[in-house]
């Protein structure tokens, strides 16, 4: 995926040529059947070689709430949502005048012209596009389904020829779609035309925003985190998912299933085992017995499964239990925003369950990343034997990302930590569960069966000796809190580093930030330095903290953090682990539960400079 | 402290089993529960039934939940892999240990605390999904370690040591079992090691979820002329719907009973077991009228015991889910690991 930075202004005046760069909005009814054909048009764009952001926004419900989806045309390849609408596709009457205030003004507005709005309800700033799409169905089909589905099939027609895609792109797309369901590929290229054609009839096509073919997408892939995060699982050799349905985390679990049937099948048999729990409880018990018992297990889940699953979290922790969570997160607390986007289970999952007690967690940026770290984080959680999260939200997981493609070193091997065979037994190693025999905190386990005589240990969430005997003497119970301090601090040297970037000039200023808030930071830095701003950043990859993370904010006079939640918990976590000074460590918080964009990070930074009275400007400019 | 190990030393003469294992192979520690108590009758059925199976120690898993009846996996086969895991959730540590490694032998040991109150939601959804286990509820209708509260089990009108009545009615962990769909289930008496031994290996040898809700009395909390979970009203209101005998390779391993009508049952493993019916009308295949009695004896006041349900055409919860035989945790990279070949045709499938 190309990551062009150069000279891209980020808030471009309306009007004039917008070729290859402008956002269209689709305002849907959610159970209209439009997502496919919204994903029809995004996908289109991608094939003639221009990179696009897709943003879906939806409410927690199945039928009649509305529903929008985002396509950011961008040539220069940036990765976030824009903010601000140039076409709106306007077909939710419940949302109009939401819809059409939204539009930047000289933009567009399309809307199903079959019964004519007034002149009141639209503005005259912009551009109104009327197509009778209703009309145009009702005149071709009969069936009340077909009408529905055929109608967006029909604006994605109208808007190919408005925007200029090449319609063969699209033909090729709805072949591939329905190969196997071969008798319904004519029917939809016939809906693709006569949108088309009633486009290319009543309006001067194309507008000045227009998709040109280019060469920038290079050999990017467009998928959903979920999906990535699924396929990293099955990569890492997760043999045993147990979960429990919860938006927006079912689709990793499905997509597992999926990937599984691919991959995994030996005849009838399958090499994995796959249970949809009857809770969040059960589901991360059924993790911890596999991965007490020896196999690679996973749950997927959300907030509110997080918190169900505390009390089992800290057995796995004190036990030592490899386990892996992927929490997509979603907007807290309580239910919360079920179907939006924040990274607010941050201490949540950090300090889960009583006690002390501290969980590594993995921070992807993208699909790519939760692909890589949905692998790495099994390798993790046997080296550590504790329980390890990767941290997703609803924006990576649910959305579809073009990010860079997933790739594979066929010489890795899945590490399975420091497990004691029968052989090693047999040859009278001394066996003592909790004895940390390598200084790095981290002690040897067998697995349930190894060993006729030898090997054999009581696991419990009570407290006990080096040889996991029951005990509650204070110094027993002492040495073996500190020695889990000792393997965390082992966890620092295994987790992903952190990515530090320097700024072009010198600069007092930091930034730090992680997840999905990376796609918008890119376009945010480079629209900052076009105003003087410069910045260092360091992008968070992993908790324990490596050393680096501490040092960066140290080294800098000012450090924002950027991220989604209210309260700063990323900030909380980063004073409390590391000691700094909290008043050098500024908080960007964005929480409303839409993906954080580059607008709204420039906006927060510029109006906190003053305020602060830092010296970048100063020591950028001389 | 309750790990008291138990001193290693054999009497040269002890008895083996086919596996040279003596029954001493089979102790675990010290128990630290009060003395008499019912828990360590069944600990002893339990060591019992191993030993004169055969099995080998270390190939069982031993998991429980928190309460009494969860410490008592320390006090046998302590050369196993224990897991004393939250209150209620042992079912589902249970579950995906079994999901791990099916070669293993499972024994889920819970408490009516444990399964009848926290955990009746795990107990219920482990048995429907027909875990290849034995699910063993050491039942005293009382909270013992935290002295005295009644649990869910505990009878309408039961009293407790200082008086109080129960106003709740019970939950019959047999009856929901074989409404879940267990494919073994029974009931017994820690006080009546005949019935339970060949209880006990009929259910290990049995392919699926087989549980015994096993009456055992607290003798600190519940063992009074109030309670109906004490050995004197146990003892009073038993009746035993049959007599049990487990062959292993045509072996019995269990004396003879008395007269009676004869049933014999065929499990996977070509165990037969062998029932000796007391009631005449009683058949141990039949789940609706397992349930039916159970329910009819109930209002009499009589505590049921024995088999009560036996599916010989049992499977478990690994045929539902099609897993190799291969157990999954020894499953290798070249097992598991697609490799970089297929990661590209997914990556051109995303383009």
């Amino acid at each position: 995926m190309p990551q062009s930075l150069a000279g891209s202004s980020l808030i471009q005046s309306p009007g004039g040529d917008r070729t290859n760069d402008f956002v269209v909005k689709f305002a849907n009814v959610n159970g209209s059947g439009s997502a496919s054909a919204n994903l029809l048009f995004a996908r289109s764009i991608i094939r003639m070689g221009v990179p696009v952001v897709a943003r879906n926004i939806f409410p927690s419900n199945i039928q009649g709430l509305p529903t929008w989806y985002e396509v950011r045309v961008t040539e220069q390849g940036w990765r976030g949502a824009r903010g601000g609408v140039d076409l709106m596709v306007a077909m939710n009457p419940q949302t109009w005048d939401k819809d059409v205030n939204g539009v930047d003004p000289g933009g567009y507005l399309f809307y199903d012209s079959t019964k004519p709005m007034p002149a009141s309800k639209f503005r005259p700033d912009i551009t109104v596009l009327g197509v009778p799409l209703t009309a145009i169905c009702n005149r071709a089909y009969t069936d009340s389904r077909q009408r529905q589905l055929f109608k967006n099939i029909i604006y994605v027609g109208a808007l190919s020829a408005l925007l200029d895609i090449d319609p063969a792109v699209i033909e090729a797309l709805i072949a591939e779609q329905f190969k196997g369901k071969d008798k319904l590929i004519r029917p939809n290229i016939d809906a693709l035309h006569m949108g088309r054609d009633y486009a290319l009839q009543e309006f001067p096509c194309p507008l000045p925003l227009k998709v040109r073919a280019a060469d920038a997408v290079g050999d990017a892939i467009f998928v959903d985190g979920n999906a990535a995060a699924a396929l990293g699982a099955v990569y890492g050799g997760a043999t045993v998912c147990a979960w429990y349905p919860i938006t927006p985390s079912s689709s990793l679990a499905e997509a597992f299933q999926r990937h599984c049937r691919r991959f995994r099948g030996e005849g009838e048999q399958n090499k994995y085992a796959i249970v949809q729990a009857e809770d969040e409880l059960a589901s991360i018990g059924m993790v911890i017995g596999a991965g007490w018992n020896g196999a690679r297990a996973f749950t997927s889940t959300s907030g509110p499964g997080i918190s169900l699953m505390q009390e089992f979290l800290g057995l796995a922790y004190f036990a030592e239990i490899p386990a892996v969570i992927f929490d997509v997160q979603r907007g807290g607390p309580s239910t919360g925003m079920p179907t939006r986007t924040q990274q607010s289970d941050l201490l949540a999952c950090a300090y889960a369950s009583h006690g002390d007690t501290k969980h590594v967690l993995l921070l992807p940026e993208d699909p790519n990343e939760a692909f890589e770290m949905g692998s790495l984080a099994f390798d993790l959680a046997d080296r550590l034997q504790t329980p390890v999260f990767v941290m997703l939200d609803l924006d990576i997981g649910m959305n579809e990302w073009l990010c860079r493609p997933f790739a594979w070193d066929d010489n890795r091997r899945m590490d399975r930590g420091k497990v004691m065979t029968r052989e090693m037994l047999e040859a009278g190693i001394d066996f003592g569960r909790y004895l940390d025999v390598d200084g790095d905190g981290i002690p040897y386990r067998t697995y349930p069966g190894t060993h006729p005589t030898r090997g054999s240990y009581f696991t419990r969430g009570t407290t006990r000796d080096r040889y996991a005997r029951y005990s509650e003497e204070g110094p027993v119970y002492i040495d073996n809190m500190e020695r889990l301090l000792a393997k965390f601090e082992t966890a620092k040297t295994l987790v992903p580093a952190p990515v530090e970037r320097a700024a072009a000039e010198p600069t007092g200023l930091g930034i730090v930030y992680f997840g999905s808030t990376a796609a918008a930071m890119d376009e945010a830095l480079v629209t900052m330095a076009e105003r003087g701003i410069h910045a260092d950043t360091l992008r968070l990859r992993a908790f324990p903290f490596s050393d680096a993370v501490a040092d960066f904010v140290r080294r800098h006079d000012t450090v924002f953090l950027v991220e989604q939640n209210r309260d700063g918990q990323m900030r909380t976590l980063l004073v409390s682990e590391c000691d700094l000074d909290p008043a050098r460590l500024v908080s960007i918080r964005h929480y409303d539960g839409t993906p954080i964009t580059a607008r709204f990070i420039v906006g927060a930074i510029a109006a906190a400079l003053p305020d602060l009275n830092v010296v970048p400007l100063r020591k950028a400019v001389p | 402290m309750t790990f008291i190990t138990k001193p290693k030393f054999h009497h040269p003469k002890l008895p083996t089993n086919r596996l040279g294992y003596t029954r001493r192979d089979y102790e675990g520690a010290v128990s630290t529960l009060c003395a008499g108590c019912g828990h360590d009758s069944i600990s002893a059925a339990i060591i019992q039934a191993c030993f004169e199976l055969d099995l080998a120690p270390h190939r069982i898993a031993k998991l429980s939940g928190i309460g009494c009846s969860s410490k008592t996996p320390t006090y046998f086969l302590g050369a196993s892999h224990g897991f004393n895991s939250v209150h209620g959730r042992m079912p589902s540590v249970l579950t995906g240990a079994n999901l791990a490694n099916r070669d293993l032998i499972y024994l889920g040991v819970s408490g009516d605390g444990d399964s009848a109150s926290i955990g009746l939601g795990q107990f219920a959804h482990s048995i429907r999904r027909g875990v290849d286990m034995l699910y063993i509820v050491e039942n005293n209708g009382v909270y013992g370690l935290t002295k005295g509260q009644f649990s869910a089990t505990a009878d309408k009108g039961s009293l407790s040591k200082r008086g109080a009545a129960n106003h709740d009615e019970p939950i019959d962990l047999a009856s929901m079992a074989l409404l879940l769909g267990a494919s073994f289930v029974a009931r017994s008496f820690s006080g009546d090691k005949e019935q339970l031994v060949p209880l006990i290996q009929a259910a290990i040898r049995h392919k699926g979820a087989a549980f015994i809700d096993c009456i055992s009395p607290c003798v600190a909390f519940n063992n009074h002329p109030g309670s109906t979970k004490s050995f004197d009203f146990v003892r009073e209101h038993n009746e035993a719907v049959n007599r049990l005998d487990v062959m292993v390779d045509h072996a019995p391993i269990a004396a003879q009973y008395g007269p009676g009508e004869l049933v014999e049952v065929t499990q996977h493993d070509g165990t037969v077991l062998r029932l000796r019916k007391l009631d005449a009308d009683y058949d141990p295949r039949d789940r609706g009228a397992a349930i039916s009695y159970l329910q009819q004896q109930a209002a009499k006041g009589e505590v049921v015991t024995g088999l009560l349900y036996v599916d010989p055409e049992s499977a478990d919860l690994h045929d539902a889910l099609s897993t190799v035989a291969t157990p999954l945790n020894s499953l290798d990279d070249a097992a598991l690991v697609p490799g970089a070949k297929a990661l590209d045709k997914v990556n051109a499938s995303l383009r």
